[in-house]
């Protein structure tokens, strides 16, 4: 588990990038001490807006923004961002292709304590289904940090994800990341567990428990959801014949609903999804244990492997 | 008072004329289109579009250039013709306007149509849109003016009112708002769908200097934008009392006449009563 959270993570490699790319702003909707975009706001407060609670009005103001050519980072938690806001999105941002990095804090179940109302278990869903949008949910912190140039200098608008709880670490200094592709963590044979997000770390310890009852699990970090890496997703369905997806989100048109679409047309193995289902899950004591309790668990990747082994025969 | 020379005045006139002629064709030639809407916001588009605004035909992407977003956007006809009118893309291109390929969309999508600043359509993003270009200017040079235009449609809406916090917040002086205050809208009169007023209180009480001007008056408009440009530090209103339909009796303050297309008879009455039109 890596020793401070994502947004954490995120928030101090914002305004160390903030340092470099003068273009960059960033605007939060009262909450930046919880997506902790106030790094950035004490760092450049020239460049910082809080709009307080109008999170459709932020994006919008977003949009013209970056039609006056700054690199707007639009900040509030996931499910605000992307129901509140969400035609916002669609027509300011997605259809009118403005250059809007949007950031959804408190991604999945990371905020326990609050409950359903503030959990974002359908924001990938919604993202995914928005035209000209780039959608990323890095697996750690290594890549949240790296993911903030990367989608700043990427020309169009994208959702990121972040979690609001610590997760576990998957990469170390040396891992550079590009948009758009996927990650091989874990070379495997039998089954690929792809996963993405606060996930990654989670799949890779099923693999490892997998590894002990000698079935090979070869694990996919997916930290760009959309466009998807249908490349390495089909090679690994082709070379191991079954697959196995895990992601901090509804089953309902997340990272799993993408992998069985891309390889429904091009190499359908029997796939498994691990993942919230069709429910608003409830509040817990920490994001760990409430995981555990959603379907989230080691326990639920190993045993949809096995399912999924059992499918493929 | 702002001098506006009469042969300015009578040439904003003219162009408010052909403006309303061109949408008649185009909705009358497409079957569909919002002829009311657009008739309302005729003089003020051609007062915008042939006088005030800072443009650049020739550079649709020219950095200093004043920003304008058609926040009603379904008075796309009336902006697409102004905007071929002003020059930006040839008038022929308004015969296409919405077949398959052309750039005209039945709402202006800023991506296909040179000249169009933001991509609209449903109600009352323009202000918002227009704040974050106001503070964008302010931390990246060439400064310019931005202009909105809101429908009543568009006030009704609750984006519209946190752009006006936000509008107030960051004293966008650099912005006017112009209200097409037709009080028809797609269901009937606004002021029983949803009524707006005190208008003239709320968009004072939200920080706003408020000038209210008879938007069909091309010297009200006139004065009225030159007055925003001299007031300093915060956001100007211009409350447009306007006729939806102006132009064509029996269009005018119609709500049928919001979205409906005239048949061949309807066609030819309001075509010869524009002809003779003169505001």
């Amino acid at each position: 588990m890596s020793e401070i959270p994502q947004r954490q993570a995120y928030g101090m490699a914002l305004a160390e990038y903030g340092d470099l790319n003068h273009d960059v702003v960033v605007l939060d909707a009262d909450v930046s001490s919880s997506t902790l975009t106030k790094y950035f706001a004490d760092r450049h407060p020239d460049r910082f807006f809080n709009l307080g609670v109008t999170e459709a009005s932020m994006v919008d103001i977003g949009a013209g923004l970056a039609l006056g050519g700054a690199i707007p980072f639009v900040n509030t938690f996931a499910a605000l961002l992307t129901l509140r806001a969400c035609e916002q999105i669609r027509t300011c941002v997605a259809y009118a292709q403005t250059n809007v990095k949007l950031i959804g804090g408190h991604a999945g179940l990371s905020d326990y304590k609050d409950g359903p109302t503030h959990f974002a278990t359908n924001d990938v869903a919604l993202m995914r289904a928005m035209p000209n949008l780039v959608v990323v949910a890095p697996s750690d912190n290594i890549e949240a940090a790296r993911m903030v140039p990367a989608i700043a200098e990427y020309e169009g608008p994208v959702y990121m994800r972040i979690s609001r709880a610590a997760v576990p670490d998957v990469f170390d200094e040396t891992h550079t990341i590009t948009l758009g592709k996927g990650v091989t963590v874990r070379p495997g044979g039998d089954v690929t567990i792809i996963g993405s997000g606060s996930m990654v770390g989670r799949c890779v310890l099923a693999a490892e428990a997998l590894a002990q009852e000698n079935i090979s699990a070869r694990v996919l970090a997916i930290h760009t959801i959309k466009p998807l890496d249908v490349e390495l997703i089909r090679q690994a369905a082709q070379e191991t014949g079954a697959i196995v997806t895990a992601e901090d989100h509804s089953i309902i048109g997340g990272l799993g609903s993408a992998v069985a679409e891309a390889l429904v047309g091009c190499y359908p193995v029997p796939i498994e999804f691990v993942g919230v289902w069709d429910s608003f899950a409830e509040t817990g004591l920490d994001t760990e244990s409430l995981m555990d309790a959603c379907g989230l668990s080691v326990g639920n990747i190993v045993a949809a492997v096995c399912r999924a082994l059992r499918r493929k025969g | 008072m702002h001098h506006h020379p009469e042969s300015l005045i009578c040439d904003l006139a003219e162009i408010a004329r052909q403006i309303r002629l061109d949408v008649l064709e185009m909705v009358y030639r497409r079957k569909a289109g919002h002829p009311g809407g657009s008739f309302s916001c005729a003089e003020i588009l051609a007062a915008l579009y042939f006088h005030q605004l800072k443009i650049d035909p020739a550079r649709p992407d020219w950095p200093a250039r004043d920003r304008f977003l058609l926040s009603k956007g379904h008075a796309a006809a009336a902006l697409y013709s102004v905007l071929a009118r002003r020059g930006f893309f040839p008038l022929e291109d308004l015969e296409r306007w919405g077949h398959l390929g052309a750039h005209l969309q039945g709402h202006p999508d800023r991506i296909k149509t040179p000249g169009v600043e933001m991509s609209s359509g449903f109600l009352g993003h323009g202000l918002s849109v227009a704040v974050g270009l106001v503070l964008a200017q302010r931390l990246k040079p060439p400064h310019y003016h931005t202009y909105v235009l809101m429908s009543d449609g568009c006030m009704q809406s609750g984006v519209a009112w946190e752009g006006a916090l936000a509008a107030a917040k960051y004293r966008a002086s650099e912005l006017t708002v112009i209200m097409d205050y037709n009080d028809v809208q797609l269901d009937g009169a606004a002021h029983d769908i949803m009524p707006l007023e005190p208008l003239v209180d709320k968009w004072r009480a939200f920080g706003f200097t408020v000038l209210e001007i008879n938007g069909h008056n091309i010297r009200q408009i006139l004065e009225a934008l030159d007055t925003a440009l001299e007031i300093h530090s915060m956001p100007t209103v211009v409350i447009a009392h306007t006729t939806k339909g102006k132009g064509v009796s029996f269009m005018e303050n119609s709500a049928k006449w919001h979205g409906a297309v005239p048949n061949d008879e309807e066609f030819a009455l309001a075509q010869a009563e524009l002809k003779g039109y003169r505001v």
